[in-house]
């Protein structure tokens, strides 16, 4: 197999990932595609590791742990806006525009 | 674009039947992620992630990490799934078909994906090109050596970052507890 396979897969996920983030309303959605830019991150950090050792697949571990935790936290985030607007619209936050 | 992955050159006996498996679990893959974004659905759009997540647990097992793909496993699937679909059920997303799930910047973000992709597809075909990956584990076949040589890597080389990140797990729980709680 060749390293670049997967890091092209990794990078046609990447920018699906950025196409949610810009086009979403839906404040889970964000969230979700969030998720598929970590994972696109992850494939990367995994192939490079069967190229030099183990730090890769650390790092990976670690990406997942941090992915939990932001999930977690953004979940909340959105539930509090959902509480305040009645809505998770995220183009509905606008009052930082004067 | 798979079909340009799969005529790898000078491929050897265990490439062709990992070929094809990544070839299928690739295509999966573009065509669910892509249904998360474009879905009019808020449940499927979970449903779709994962089977993005799932396919990612396949490659790391096609890439011989098999902790890390367990871990995908149990966190992703077990644990943020289910997340994501209590977030859903208690924000009372609208279950059935909306259609205001989209902002009206639909081409600029494809626009800003597509350059995205170009651009970094381009650098990489530019530096890898024929870069082939070289299994460690295949060697001793039947035994954990790489799961071994992980727990090493991580409880001696990584160990301080380790910590770090248990002391952010628990800090996101009780920020997230704070942040939720009724008063």
């Amino acid at each position: 197999m060749l390293l670049n396979q997967f890091l092209l897969l990794a990078a046609v996920l990447f920018s699906v990932g950025v196409y949610g983030v810009i086009v979403r309303r839906n404040g889970v959605l964000v969230l979700m595609s969030i998720e598929l830019i970590l994972n696109a991150v992850n494939i990367n950090l995994i192939a490079f590791s069967t190229f030099w050792g183990m730090g890769g697949q650390v790092f990976a571990l670690f990406v997942i742990a941090v992915a939990a935790a932001e999930v977690g936290v953004g979940l909340a985030i959105v539930l509090l806006i959902y509480r305040n607007k009645r809505s998770i619209d995220i183009d509905a936050l606008d009052e930082l525009k004067g | 674009m798979t079909g340009l992955f799969a005529a790898a050159p000078s491929a050897v006996s265990f490439d062709t039947p990992a070929n094809i498996a990544f070839a299928v679990i690739a295509v999966v893959m573009v065509i669910a992620a892509v249904r998360v974004v474009t879905t009019r659905n808020v449940v499927h759009a979970a449903l779709w992630l994962m089977i993005v997540l799932g396919g990612n647990g396949l490659l790391y097992l096609l890439l011989q990490a098999e902790f890390v793909a367990m871990t995908q496993f149990l966190v992703y699937l077990g644990a943020i799934v289910v997340l994501f679909l209590f977030g859903i059920m208690l924000t009372r997303a609208p279950l059935g078909r909306s259609d205001d799930l989209d902002n009206d910047q639909r081409w600029m973000g494809v626009a800003v994906s597509l350059i995205l992709l170009v651009v970094i597809g381009y650098s990489l075909i530019k530096t890898y090109s024929d870069d082939k990956l070289t299994f460690g584990a295949v060697r001793n076949a039947g035994t954990n050596a790489q799961t071994q040589d992980l727990a090493t890597s991580i409880f001696v080389d990584y160990l301080v970052p380790f910590e770090v990140v248990s002391v952010l797990l628990l800090a996101a729980l009780i920020g997230a507890i704070v942040l939720a709680r009724r008063d």
